[in-house]
């Protein structure tokens, strides 16, 4: 890794870069899936290959390849400082970036139980154990089950003579019961949804998860939502559920903080963020309660946005974002630090792979526990409310305001109890007004770091993994129902 | 770039190693470059070069994939012993059928060597009158040009080889003002008609004649959506349209095929031969693929269908399937809708009371049988009223079945390829259809 890395930084240098830095990156993935009693998918793969980033004529440049030999590493260099040449017709003026300095280091994610030493047996053997847990409920017409399994080594080294090497082993897995009956069909999932739970950790994850323990009440939830009243429609007090929180929190507080959407950059697909500049510390993002920050630090926890250097060489940082409702910080990289003024970047650019760029992407972005006790604590002090767990859809406008969600399952709360099982829960609102009604949140024994493996951003489309971490919390008079009320 | 005779060649080092009882190739090669802009100035500017393969192993009534792109000898002997060992340590599949053997491809040509050899320089130059064109109404535009070679090789130890490259293409554009946007597309395997002035230009006036938005009050409106429009939705059901998803019951169309779902005036086919489409004839399996009419006068007709697919339903498969193993079956790729005569301006001059919409995003499924989508309008809305569009209307969220949207067409425009952002390209008309329901108004 090292001679290739080190062979393109040199060529860019000699070409006239300004500026270069050059990722090797080793990414090997391992997933799994059954579906209804049989093994569905086994599948090994692996992708070795460098990205180059220079400045040149004061304009941005990158070329990729996999092809690892001395001439196709050179030329790659060469593209990219010709790349960022061609850029330079259109710029206005130099690319400036916040100081940095130089790194030496060595960083390898904890990891008790390598994912890839566990016998794909054993996993199949778990695996299809659920799924005949989920199927052994009548009702059932579709049991699926997963597991996905990463291993990410990079190399990085820059102009700035830094050397960073890091190796990440990432762990995700969850199970889906689907049920079709009388023209409805309705999911429950386990730990959560859309691929399940995800953490920068080895098959510890999947030992903590109890899969098994949990299949037979997912099961019978997915049955018995058919049963279920349909949510009303109108203005209630509801409750989060803690996985459902955690992607409320990534798409109305994650997205918007991010400071490459503030300043127009990703204007022609993701979009802007209604978080302009004269926001910083002045508005009020959420209630006192709201405490939000943007930690990438091992010390939050084993998060997909867990690392000890971003993809610049800028060490791993903890940013506070929302300090006690307060709008307080951004995600920043070195170019966007520098064009407004902040002496450091904040340590959040990451790439996909060594084909694409870093961008600025959430880190674990996570809502800070309360101090409102236990879920049931909570629900006992609710008069009159819905409980959304599990998400279902989500959806949100291009500057993060107007959000709807939907859960796969809600229970209406009445008197502090919780009462009869709802179906299709919706809710929806504007960001602002939705964490500014926020007036309890669970305690720490509550909290999870959630992990959302396929975040997407940018041209050409590179997913992310980010974590947040949330316990559930209540919102005071929020719409629900919107989406089935027409 | 991979060649015909470099899959070929690498397939050879395949069957070297692999000593399973049927073996598969996918061998993918990829050269893409992309040119993107914002504030307007060019701020991103990439290139990629890609070959992996992607061995398929079959060890009696097992199989798996591994894939690398590491193309030395070890590395082709390691994932094809990667593919080997993974396949036996499965349970059997009853359901595996044979590999295919060799198969006859219509041939179709997409690959322009002027876009394959497209430079930065050409692109940075094209963006610069874009953005020319932005200053010149003071307006900011944010945008990529890209171009690129994606070649692909699928063969296997049955005497399959299916080998496909074309070009591709893309231009979008945005404009910006201070409180409106506009919003264009254009993809093509051939970058010369992708006309990126004529899409500057549709964007910018689009950002204009929005300037200053209104509220309105949400509700049910007759809505014209443009081509974009109507494409992001539409891609949201064709995942439905395949026979595993039936099958399983996890599809909308459970129950319902020969029903009639949709107008009279909705005809849709999957049809990888058409000028407009793109893509390759085979697929995942190496079969060719088929035109297969899906819905016709209203009725839902067909589906699509894999070899497994096809077997397990008594039926014939129909080319549509997905690279073995994978959990979904298949799905149809190369949507073609019949339009209609009317441009978008017949279709405003029509309309009393209603909305024109440029594009859709951030489109969600809220219901998965009666397929209700939920999502917002953006760079682009106009409210009309007494057959004009009258100003720009803050953006409005709909939460709207599909299944109900296409039984309430009134009015065509003629289908034409088209790019969205939420679904692969179709060809698709501009539609203009009554009684959409928008739940919601943002705040731009």
């Amino acid at each position: 890794m090292k001679d290739f890395a080190q062979q393109a930084l040199d060529t860019t240098v000699a070409q006239g870069a300004s500026y270069a830095d050059v990722r090797v990156m080793d990414i090997r993935q391992r997933y799994l899936s059954a579906k209804n009693g049989q093994p569905a998918q086994v599948r090994d793969s692996e992708s070795l290959g460098v990205g180059v980033r220079v400045i040149a004529d004061g304009a941005w440049g990158f070329a990729s390849t996999d092809n690892l030999t001395r001439e196709s590493v050179d030329r790659a260099a060469g593209q990219a400082v010709a790349i960022a040449r061609a850029s330079a017709l259109c710029k206005k003026r130099d690319v400036q970036l916040a100081p940095e300095e130089k790194v030496v280091d060595r960083w390898i994610a904890p990891c008790r139980i390598d994912p890839f030493s566990v016998p794909v047996l054993s996993c199949l053997d778990l695996m299809l154990k659920v799924d005949a847990e989920l199927r052994k409920v009548h009702g059932v017409t579709l049991a699926e089950v997963a597991m996905d399994f990463r291993r990410i080594e990079q190399l990085f080294v820059s102009s700035l003579g830094s050397e960073i090497y890091q190796l990440k082993t990432q762990t995700g897995t969850g199970y889906v019961a689907t049920t079709f009956k009388d023209n409805e069909i309705h999911r429950r999932s386990f730990p959560s949804s859309f691929g399940g739970q995800y953490q920068t950790k080895g098959y510890e994850l999947v030992e903590e998860l109890d899969l098994l323990g949990h299949a037979p009440r997912i099961a019978e939830e997915a049955v018995a939502l058919h049963q279920a009243d349909q949510c009303p429609s109108g203005v209630r007090d509801i409750i989060l559920g803690s996985s459902q929180l955690g992607l409320q929190i990534h798409e109305s507080v994650g997205h918007p903080i991010e400071l490459d959407r503030v300043l127009g950059t990703e204007a022609n697909f993701a979009g802007l963020s209604f978080l302009t500049l004269e926001k910083l510390n002045t508005l009020k993002y959420g209630s006192d309660i709201v405490n939000v920050v943007a930690d990438a630090t091992p010390a939050h926890g084993p998060g997909l946005g867990t690392f000890a250097y971003d993809d610049e060489g800028v060490p791993a940082q903890a940013t506070p974002i929302i300090r006690q409702g307060q709008f307080v910080g951004y995600l920043s990289s070195r170019e966007t630090a520098a064009a407004i003024g902040l002496p450091r970047s904040s340590g959040t650019m990451r790439a996909e792979g060594w084909n694409r760029i870093p961008l600025i992407r959430m880190t674990n972005v996570s809502l800070l526990p309360g101090s409102d006790g236990t879920l049931d604590d909570l629900i006992a002090s609710t008069d009159d409310g819905i409980y959304f767990e599990t998400n279902r859809s989500w959806s949100i406008d291009d500057r993060r305001y107007n959000f709807q969600f939907g859960t796969e399952i809600g229970w209406e709360i009445k008197n502090g109890k919780v009462g009869r099982m709802l179906k299709n829960p919706t809710y929806a609102g504007i960001t602002t007004e939705f964490w500014n009604s926020c007036d309890a949140i669970c305690g720490p024994q509550e909290w999870v770091l959630w992990g959302t493996p396929n975040c997407g951003k940018g041209q050409p489309m590179q997913t992310m993994g980010t974590g947040h971490g949330a316990s559930p919390a209540r919102f005071r008079k929020v719409q629900v129902g919107v989406a089935y009320s027409g | 770039m991979l060649t015909r005779q470099r899959a070929e060649q690498i397939f050879s080092k395949v069957l070297k190693y692999s000593t399973a009882d049927e073996t598969e190739a996918i061998i993918g090669s990829t050269a893409y470059s992309l040119t993107r802009f914002a504030n307007n100035t060019i701020h991103q500017n990439v290139a990629e070069a890609g070959l992996s393969v992607s061995v398929r192993a079959v060890v009696g009534q097992r199989t798996a994939r591994a894939s690398t792109n590491k193309l030395d000898e070890a590395s082709i002997r390691q994932v094809c012993e990667a593919a080997m060992e993974l396949a036996r340590l499965q349970p059997p599949d009853p359901d595996l059928l044979p590999m295919p053997g060799a198969q006859t491809f219509r041939s179709v040509d997409r690959f322009y060597t002027e876009t394959a050899e497209l430079t930065p320089q050409a692109r940075a130059e094209t963006v610069r009158k874009v953005i020319e064109r932005a200053e010149q109404d003071g307006l900011t535009a944010a945008g990529i040009f890209s171009s690129g070679v994606t070649a692909s090789g699928l063969l296997n130890s049955r005497g399959l080889s299916a080998f496909h490259e074309e070009t591709v293409s893309e231009f979008s554009v945005t404009m910006l003002g201070e409180t409106s946007s506009g919003w264009a597309k254009s993809t093509s395997p051939n970058f010369q008609t992708l006309e990126p002035e004529v899409l500057a230009d549709r964007a910018a006036r689009k950002a204009l004649e929005s300037r200053e938005p209104r509220d309105i009050e949400p509700g049910k409106f007759s809505v014209i959506l443009e081509p974009a429009a109507v494409l992001d939705l539409l891609g949201f059901l064709f995942f439905d349209f395949g026979g595993l998803a039936i099958h399983e019951q996890r599809s909308c169309l459970t129950g319902r095929l020969g029903q009639k779902l949709f107008g009279d005036n909705i005809n849709v086919r999957d049809d990888v031969y058409h000028p407009l489409q793109a893509g390759a004839p085979f697929d995942g399996e190496g079969l060719p693929r088929q035109r297969v009419t899906l819905v016709e006068n209203g009725i839902v007709k067909n589906v699509v269908y894999a070899r497994q697919t096809a077997q397990k339903m008594g039926t014939e498969p129909t080319g549509h399937g997905f690279p073995l193993p994978n959990e979904y079956g298949e799905a149809p790729m190369n949507i073609v809708m019949d339009g209609g005569r009317a441009g978008v301006e017949e279709m405003v001059r029509s309309t009393e009371r209603g909305l024109l919409v440029t594009r859709l995003w951030y489109i969600r499924e809220v219901d998965p049988y009666r397929k209700i989508l939920t999502g917002m309008t953006r760079d682009g809305t106009f409210w009309i009223e007494n057959g004009e569009a009258r100003h720009g209307v803050k953006n409005l969220r709909f939460n709207q079945s599909v299944i109900e949207m296409l039984s309430n067409v009134e009015m065509m425009g003629p289908a034409q390829r088209t790019a969205g952002e939420e679904s692969f390209e179709m060809v698709v008309p501009a539609m203009k259809v009554r009684d959409f329901s928008f739940s919601s108004l943002t705040k731009f």
